[in-house]
């Protein structure tokens, strides 16, 4: 029992230092097959299917958090959209990439990937715009705002937080899962563990899944200064006052993120004053 | 490690009866393991777990293996597509399943890793790699006439375009031509190595695909590729009017199709086993295992359905 117990502290050793020796060797960085090719393809990938994802979920979650109506309904659908293992709709989107000539790889694998961001995006959409404190969206209908107006003023500035927490979401997702695309020959940072598993390669398979981790945190971090670029000053420092981060915490309160905006203050009414103001000078 | 539940104290306290639980399970079902074993005791005809690697043809061969046990009282546990020889074969060794269909050539290559172990003669190669298997307590049954080796394989229209019939004529043009097979090509002796070693052939590109699956013939139909890497045995070869290129230098060596079993359960079991075996072994020629490929691969039929009217109709099960 000892033995064993050695030999597998062995076993870990060798594998670590089986991994910096595969992510030190320069010919790794280069070629088709090089960690720079298959970084760009990944970024690709996650790219693209994020794109689309956003494409359809934001204007669908935004309509259905101004309207209100329907939501029930297309949340549950997707909740139960959500159930299903990505590695069943890669199976599932590749005889459907091969009947539209979209052939291997890169579109069976954005095909995935896609159905993965749509409810994250869209439920927290939904959210960020039906959690904007109810007071600041009459106090503007009350001044004489039109819908569109209304959503574009103030419910959308306030919601952005959420908005862009669900896009977070949903981009760390992706890239963590594009990994799978290697199963249907598409490129990505996947190949690598894939490939380290058909070859028995413990350095290649390592270095592959602490590449796709460190991309993970990077695409993190990338919508941290995303949201801060984004998120307008007022709605930072009430953020900053309540310190809500996750979505979902917010998603889970009834009042959302703007719970301590009003308290402070009065600055919601302020903000919506200062935009019609601003508005009247510029027109 | 554990600053993120520093704070928390009802957490562990929530987990504790759960991992209780879970200990118990595990002991309770551990233990009805050990009953069963033991209970069963040297039984007449040991359970017989076989396993295959992930293609059609491993599939079919397990079948024809498995259900001719069965038709014969032995109990089959399958384990099949488990993935690539290099999962399947250590699984073997290891002693989580008891026999596997193999090639000769290719196997006793990647046991040895010595390519010049292995030859043209069948016999020598069954020979040699019987040796080697001996002290991983291993036994190579009787090998098949059927032969099954990597076939590299181009459309018409590139045969036509760059005028190939032979692998030798790859040499001069392949910097401008894109290679598809498994993953582990670019470590198999006898596939991208053995192509520069033996014929000077290096690609522009290697792309990792599958094992002879549809994503490599996708691929060489969809121009991904230009070469793919196929089973001579594949009945798509024919089908879609490839050219096969001949393997003019001899890369390709014996590969017969042979089962290995484990060999204490050879020992265990009645001698029926090998009989049974080796009789379904006799009977699969080239010919006949690239018609059972195409009923499964191109006709889409189940390899359980092939393999028993096969076995029927060769008179191996009544």
């Amino acid at each position: 029992m000892g033995r064993g117990a050695g030999a597998e502290r062995d076993a870990d050793v060798s594998a670590v230092l089986a991994t910096v020796a595969w992510l030190a060797d320069p010919a790794h960085w280069r070629g088709t097959d090089g960690i720079v090719t298959r970084l760009a393809e990944h970024l690709a990938l996650s790219g693209t299917a994020l794109t689309i994802a956003a494409l359809l979920a934001l204007p669908a979650g935004m309509w259905l958090g101004h309207a209100g109506r329907g939501a029930l309904v297309v949340i549950n659908v997707l909740n139960v959209g959500r159930a299903l293992p990505s590695l069943a709709i890669l199976a599932f989107a590749l005889p459907v990439a091969f009947r539209l000539g979209l052939g291997l790889g890169f579109w069976p694998t954005v095909l995935m990937l896609v159905p993965l961001g749509v409810p994250l995006i869209l439920i927290n959409c939904y959210v960020a715009i039906r959690s904007v404190d109810r007071e600041v969206v009459d106090v503007a209908w009350g001044m004489g705002m039109r819908g569109w107006e209304v959503f574009q003023e103030v419910e959308l500035p306030l919601a952005a937080p959420i908005i862009l927490g669900g896009a977070r979401n949903a981009a760390v997702t992706i890239v963590a899962t594009a990994t799978l695309g290697a199963l249907v020959a598409s490129g990505g940072l996947g190949r690598y563990i894939v490939d380290g598993l058909a070859r028995q390669e413990t350095g290649r398979l390592v270095a592959g899944a602490v590449l796709v981790a460190l991309l993970s945190i990077a695409t993190e971090a990338a919508f941290d200064i995303l949201e801060r670029l984004a998120v307008p000053p007022a709605v930072r420092a009430a953020r900053h006052a309540d310190e809500i981060r996750l979505p979902g915490v917010a998603a889970r309160r009834e009042l959302g993120p703007l719970s301590a905006y009003v308290d402070e203050g009065d600055r919601g009414p302020a903000l919506v004053e200062r935009r019609r103001q601003k508005r009247e000078s510029g027109g | 490690m554990d600053t993120g539940y520093g704070n928390s104290v009802r957490r562990p306290r929530g987990l504790f009866p759960l991992l209780m639980a879970m200990l118990a399970a595990a002991v309770v079902l551990g233990g009805s393991g050990q009953g069963r074993a033991a209970g069963s005791g040297p039984a007449a005809k040991p359970t017989v777990r076989i396993g295959s690697t992930n293609f059609i043809e491993q599939l079919i061969l397990a079948e024809l293996y498995g259900q001719v046990l069965e038709a014969n009282g032995y109990k089959v546990e399958r384990r099949l597509n488990l993935g690539n020889r290099e999962i399947v074969a250590p699984a073997l060794e290891s002693g989580q399943i008891d026999v596997y269909p193999e090639y000769l050539a290719t196997y006793l290559t990647y046991l040895t890793k010595d390519k010049s172990k292995a030859s043209t003669d069948a016999a020598a190669t069954y020979r040699t790699l019987q040796e080697v298997l001996t002290p991983k307590h291993l036994t190579v049954l009787d090998y098949a006439p059927a032969v099954d080796t990597n076939g590299f394989v181009v459309t018409k229209e590139t045969a036509g375009k760059y005028r190939l019939t032979r692998l030798s004529d790859l040499a001069a043009v392949a910097g401008q031509l894109v290679l598809g097979g498994p993953p582990e090509c670019p470590d198999r002796p006898f596939c991208l190595p053995g192509l520069r070693q033996t014929y000077g052939i290096t690609f522009k590109d290697f792309k990792a695909l599958d094992a002879g699956g549809p994503l490599t013939v996708a691929a060489l139909d969809g121009k991904q590729i230009n070469v793919a890497l196929l089973f001579t045995t594949d009945a798509v070869i024919a089908a879609k009017g490839y050219v096969l290129l001949q393997d003019d230098r001899k890369l390709q060596l014996a590969d017969n199709i042979a089962p290995v079993v484990r060999t204490a359960l050879l020992d265990k079991a009645p001698a029926d086993f090998k009989t049974l075996i080796n009789g379904v072994t006799a009977k699969i020629t080239t010919e006949e295992i690239t018609a059972l490929n195409r009923k499964v691969g191109l006709d889409k039929q189940d390899p359980k359905v092939v393999a028993a009217a096969w076995l029927n109709q060769k008179g191996l099960v009544k």
